[in-house]
């Protein structure tokens, strides 16, 4: 697999604006004739579209859900980054840029990190002119928070809704371009495959969710807004639909997918209330301010939270990180909670989780000052659990929360297949082995209103494309491909739903590919993961029919997906000798449990290429080059 | 807990529906869609197709989820959705009845699936901010009174789930179209549109075949997100005013009937 | 015109279409009401207001030909309304909960016909005699008190004016709502107006034919 990363040459602050200059451009009569395909109505897909559209390309837009407005960018709670140093607090591009390269453990692409923090001030500029009700001061300016990796207030927000609200703006000019007949959306409609015409990418199949039909569309290039595999572990944060069956499809048609170990853990989750639980639901980390973490010294104490006296708790994060105690990042706090628990001293149904304790902050500052502060967290809390967490402590344990692996892709945004392009948490994205909070709203609508719509008219303007239809031999191969493969899930017959397979492969993900890795249980994972995949093929039921509504069938895809999918992931790894980020391998930690990166060996994006059905893939490596930032430890200590 | 379910069963569009009746077990910190997995699996188990129903965040944000639950669209709790709605507002031994959205511009799909498209086209009607992709203005360049942001932010809440729809004796998408329209009349970026996508929105809505309001307050009481019907007289106002001044470029509004 | 013509096409036209004329109905009715209660201080007081009006001659035609367009514009769009909703939800839930709304607002609509019903009855008892007992000419006080002697017609009159009272309630209310006259600053008020404005008319047309009943009205 051939692929370069074409940053341009240059000093990094003027890349992007020379690049611009140089990019090719499809003039607006000529747009007209280009046709894009855009899989995903997300803050990605949906911006892109509706940008796509305002310059003159026909557009035809997918999501699986009955309204682009649903996407699953609506569940973020916390906020989006932007360089705009409203606060005048010496927030700055460079500042934006060097945070998120820590924050990623140096394994991110600077040129894209560069212009990602250049671009995000443009961000809100566009968003507050769509009306995106942003939290305001007193005085009418915008209110910024500070979030976590950053010393400066540069997270926008607006209540606890901001994804909901910034994906309604892009859905609002996504509609816009819909009522103007530039852009033809299809909800309900789950893509299935990408076809490759004379090595690039010219369409999809996709299958109608409703009616069952599967179809196929026609393009000049196709897009990948898709999201997220955080559900390659059933349980996390992700909403139920969110998927790698896009992604992972054009990896089988020749996108290489770059670091699928990376996941990001996020340590303050409701925990499991048993083993009918659905998904898992964040409750935010500003929570940590106020909260002190602990578990009882003694294993198995059954005891009530109050009843535990002081002498007999462990407030193991204050004990273990003084100077950062309850505030010590993501990743660290995650393992920290997962350790205590594996020791055989967590609490509530299964052992499964950890106390967040307000006793302290109520007796401190009041119960109003904490209910203003934290009133509607408290709310959700007491909603799901149905207990009062004023009055017992909080339990809570880290959860799969965003993936920072994904499909390769260049400085353009195109993957190794040409023609393919990929935004948003689907691609490899900008967050290196760690994101920051905040930062991926803001990766997600730079990509789709500000970088996609300006390198995808070079691709366009710089490739010459034969006339094809959907009538071309590779369309009916493709399609043909997807109604068997539909047809042979339900003509399995066998006793266990997709469901249930999904389960028993995210328990094994999560305790083999989770938290913290080691060679054994990723070899273990690699060993369990095909038998499991074999029981699948064999035992699947799927009742019903092809040509309706069927979710258990659209399941079944899914579900086939992340069986292949995990051994990928696992893989990745176990390859990877080193801890970075969200990824841990416990043979590589100092004596007190810091993560040991191998800057010499793995300062690389590993990008795998697909070698055909059940055969090894390919490991390459982008090779990543500091020259603006220098390679530094991470401590908290 | 044990739990008798009546629920309404649709093969298909074109299909007509009935309702069947299962038993159901659950414990009270299921949520009510945890509760339908557990009667899915069971289902599936005996060889019976499992009940679709819409579903997707499940944390109350997405607007997905969407079933009246013992007539209440939600459920009997106010201000959340299904997905949020925990066993714990049941007991054992209760019959609940479950039923899809019902509106004639809501058609169903399949069982507990309706086809909420018309919202969408309420919105691409004029519900939005015309400025393409570009160089607005800086964010703070037009400051926004806190009470008013917050105001509009009180109306942009609104998760288009439908349930006023469900929930109003006229079927009627006042409260959902309101909350639209005040979002962005509340707003200055919203201002120059103003008139123009209060009737553009009116006129979709009535094309939608949605009832008219006659101020029964219900889709109030079941909103998840506790939209107030003063959007409904806001949109009222907003409405009269651009019909009477017949602002230019009003689109002429079309017959209802 | 031409955009009043518009506005009557939309279901927000209609309402306010049936706003404006309740408003000036209930206008009417306040001073019909207030006219009537004189029989309490003196029947011939009444006969005197009525023969002031016919006074009027062709005026009054004009006034009766104005509230008789503004009961059918009224109807007309309440009609209209009622069959979009109709429509509107061809199945209806096998099990529906009424959560907040009122028994008046829900029976805006047959409470509507009930007073329909009871205008052309009550036309034809007062005004034209038809219906009535022992009808004078000219004796309008007299008349009243005569017609509402029969007890089931005082009873039945009590009953409407109930009927109406809940009608007006949620009407007066449900006007600021129609015609967006609705600051939170003022929603208090506006439904203190509409309880009282019902207390006022409803109570005192009640008045007389519970008069009647008890013999209070002779
Ligand atoms: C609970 C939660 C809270 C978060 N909070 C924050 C936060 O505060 N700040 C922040 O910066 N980030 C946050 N994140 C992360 C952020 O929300 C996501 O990374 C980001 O929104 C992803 O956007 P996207 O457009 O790439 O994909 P998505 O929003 O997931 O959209 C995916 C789209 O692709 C479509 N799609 C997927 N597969 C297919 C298919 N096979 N066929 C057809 N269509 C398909 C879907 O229909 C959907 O429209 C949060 C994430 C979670 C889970
Ligand atoms: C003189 C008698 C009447 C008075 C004073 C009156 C007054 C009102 C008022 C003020 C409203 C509120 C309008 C709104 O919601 O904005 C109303 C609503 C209504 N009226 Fe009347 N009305 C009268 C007679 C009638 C008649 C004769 C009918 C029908 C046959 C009728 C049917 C209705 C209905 C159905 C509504 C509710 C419509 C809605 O709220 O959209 N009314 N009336
Ligand atoms: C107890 C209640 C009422 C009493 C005692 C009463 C009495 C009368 C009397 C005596 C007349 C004849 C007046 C005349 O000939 O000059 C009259 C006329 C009339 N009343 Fe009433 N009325 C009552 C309630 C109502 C109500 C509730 C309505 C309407 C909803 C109404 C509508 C009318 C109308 C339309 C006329 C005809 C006026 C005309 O001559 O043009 N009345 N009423
Ligand atoms: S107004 Fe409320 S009930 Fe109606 S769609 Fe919006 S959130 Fe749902
Ligand atoms: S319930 Fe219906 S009648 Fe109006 S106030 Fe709500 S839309
Ligand atoms: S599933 Fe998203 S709101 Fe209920």
């Amino acid at each position: 697999m051939h692929f370069d990363a074409k940053i341009p040459a240059g000093p990094l602050d003027a890349k992007w604006a020379r690049h611009r200059a140089d990019l090719r451009l499809v003039s607006p009569a000529n747009k007209r004739k280009f046709h894009v395909i855009v899989v995903g109505s997300g803050l990605a897909g949906a911006s892109a579209a509706a940008s796509l559209a305002e310059l003159g390309y026909q557009v035809s837009c997918f999501c699986f859900q009955d309204s682009p407005r649903r996407a699953h960018s609506i569940a973020a709670q916390g906020g989006i980054n932007a360089a705009k140093n409203y606060q005048n607090d010496g927030d700055s591009v460079e500042r934006l840029f060097k945070d998120t390269i820590k924050g990623g453990d140096f394994r991110s692409r600077e040129a894209n990190v560069y212009r990602l923090a250049q671009v995000s001030v443009n961000i809100i500029d566009q968003c507050v002119a769509q009306g995106v009700p942003f939290a305001r001061d007193y005085g009418g300016m915008l209110a910024n928070r500070s979030f976590g990796g950053a010393q400066v207030s540069r997270t926008f927000y607006a209540r606890g809704q901001t994804g909901q609200q910034l994906l309604i703006g892009a859905y609002q000019a996504l509609e816009r371009q819909i009522g103007l007949g530039t852009v033809t959306m299809h909800t309900r409609h789950e893509m299935l495959d990408v076809v490759v015409v004379d090595g690039t990418a010219r369409g999809i199949v996709v299958r109608d969710l409703v009616s069952g039909e599967v179809s196929s569309h026609a393009g000049h290039a196709v897009v990948l807004g898709t999201g997220g595999y955080g559900n390659v572990f059933y349980l996390s944060t992700n909403a139920k639909g969110s998927n790698v069956t896009a992604a992972y499809r054009a990896y089988k048609r020749g996108a290489g997918f770059a670091n699928p170990c990376f996941t990001q853990i996020h340590p303050t989750c409701i925990p499991v209330s048993g083993d009918y639980q659905s998904k898992l639901t964040l409750m935010s980390e500003s929570l940590r301010n106020d909260g002190r973490v602990w578990v009882p010294l003694r294993q198995g104490d059954t005891r009530a939270p109050r009843d535990i006296p002081e002498a007999e708790r462990d407030y193991f994060l204050e004990r273990k990180y003084p100077s950062y105690g309850n505030l010590a990042p993501r990743d660290i706090s995650s393992r920290a909670a997962k350790e205590a628990c594996d020791d055989g001293r967590g609490v509530g149904p299964g052992g499964r989780g950890v106390y967040l304790d307000f006793a302290d902050a109520i007796a401190r500052l009041g119960e109003d000052t904490i209910r203003e502060r934290y009133g509607n967290l408290f709310d959700m809390y007491a909603q799901i659990t149905g207990e009062n967490p004023y009055q017992a402590p909080m339990r809570i344990y880290p959860a799969v929360h965003y993936t920072m692996g994904g499909l390769w892709v260049d400085y353009n945004l195109m993957s190794t297949l040409p023609g393919l392009h990929v935004i948003g948490e689907a691609n490899f994205s900008d967050h290196g082995a760690n994101r920051l909070g905040a930062s991926a709203l803001m990766q997600g609508l730079a990509d789709g209103y500000f970088v996609l719509p300006y390198t995808i008219g070079d691709y366009l303007a710089g490739t010459t494309l034969a006339p094809v239809d959907t009538s071309h031999e590779a369309f009916r191969a493709a399609e043909a491909g997807v109604r068997a493969a539909t047809q042979r899930f339900l003509d399995i017959k066998g006793t266990r739903t997709a469901d249930s397979f999904h389960r028993e492969l995210g328990l094994l993900m999560w305790e083999k590919c989770g938290m913290a890795r080691d060679r054994a249980g990723l070899e273990e994972a690699l060993r369990r993961i095909p038998e499991l995949r074999a029981e699948f093929w064999s035992n699947l039921k799927v009742l019903g029919t092809a040509d309706t509504l069927n979710q258990a069938l659209e399941k079944a895809g899914r579900v086939a997906d992340y069986m292949e999918f995990a051994e990928l992931m696992c893989r990745d790894a176990l390859e990877r000798e080193e801890s970075c980020g969200g990824h841990f391998r416990t043979e590589h930690q100092t004596a007190d449990g810091e993560a040991v990166r191998d800057d010499a060996h793995f300062a690389h994006a590993a990008v795998w290429e697909y070698q055909g059905e059940g055969a090894t893939p390919r490991r390459h490596q982008e090779e990543l080059d500091f020259d603006f930032v220098k390679l530094a430890t991470r401590s908290y200590k | 807990m044990k739990l008798t379910l009546k629920v309404w069963r649709q093969a298909g569009p074109a299909a007509s529906g009935e309702f069947k009746t299962y038993a159901a077990t659950a414990n009270e910190h299921m949520s009510f869609l945890e509760m339908l997995d557990v009667v899915n699996e069971d289902l599936q188990s005996r060889g019976e197709e499992p009940i679709a129903f819409d579903h997707d965040c499940r944390e109350g944000i997405c607007g997905s989820c969407s079933l009246v639950i013992n007539g209440a669209p939600h459920g009997p709790k106010r201000g959340v959705t299904t997905c949020q709605l925990h066993m714990r507002s049941f007991a054992d031994g209760d019959e609940i009845v479950i039923e899809p959205w019902r509106a004639k511009a809501f058609p169903v799909l399949r069982d507990l699936v309706v086809d909420r498209s018309p919202f969408d086209r309420i919105i691409q009607a004029g519900g939005f901010v015309s400025v393409p992709t570009g160089a607005p203005p800086d964010g703070n360049a037009i400051p926004v009174p806190k009470e008013q942001s917050d105001r509009a932010m009180d109306a942009a809440a609104c998760i288009g789930c439908g349930a006023c729809v469900a929930a109003c004796p006229n079927a009627s998408a006042m409260l959902f179209t309101s909350a639209k329209v005040a979002h962005l009349a509340l707003l200055p970026q919203g201002q120059p549109e103003r008139y123009r996508r209060v009737l553009a929105m009116v006129n979709a809505m009535d094309e939608e075949g949605f009832g008219g309001c006659t101020n029964f307050g219900e889709c109030e009481a079941a909103c998840p997100k506790e939209i107030s019907i003063e959007h409904i007289a806001l949109l009222n106002r907003d409405y009269l005013r651009a019909a009477l001044r017949d602002r230019a470029g009003a689109p002429a509004a079309a017959g209802v009937m | 015109m031409n955009r009043l013509f518009v506005l009557w096409q939309s279901v927000i036209g209609k309402k306010v279409a049936m706003a404006a004329s309740g408003i000036l109905l209930v206008g009417f009715l306040i001073s019909h009401m207030a006219s009537n209660v004189l029989v309490f201080v003196d029947p011939a007081k009444l006969d005197a207001y009525a023969h002031w009006l016919r006074g009027f001659g062709p005026l009054l035609w004009v006034a009766r030909a104005g509230l008789l367009a503004l009961v059918g514009i009224h109807i007309v769009a309440a009609y209209q309304l009622t069959q979009a909703a109709r429509a509107a939800r061809p199945q209806d839930y096998a099990k529906a909960e009424r959560r907040v709304s009122t028994y008046a607002a829900r029976t805006m609509r047959w409470g509507g016909v009930l007073i329909a019903v009871f205008v052309v009855y009550h036309i034809l008892h007062f005004t034209t005699g038809t219906l009535h007992p022992d009808f004078r000419d000219g004796e309008v006080g007299a008349n009243l008190i005569r017609g509402l002697q029969v007890p089931w017609t005082a009873a039945f009159y009590a009953i409407v004016m109930v009927a109406i009272g809940a009608h007006f309630w949620h009407g007066i209310w449900s006007v600021f709502q129609t015609l967006g006259l609705n600051h939170p600053a003022w929603n208090r008020t506006r439904a203190t107006l509409a309880v009282g404005l019902t207390v006022l008319v409803a109570g005192g047309f009640l008045s007389m034919p519970l008069a009647a009943l008890f013999g209070l009205l002779r």
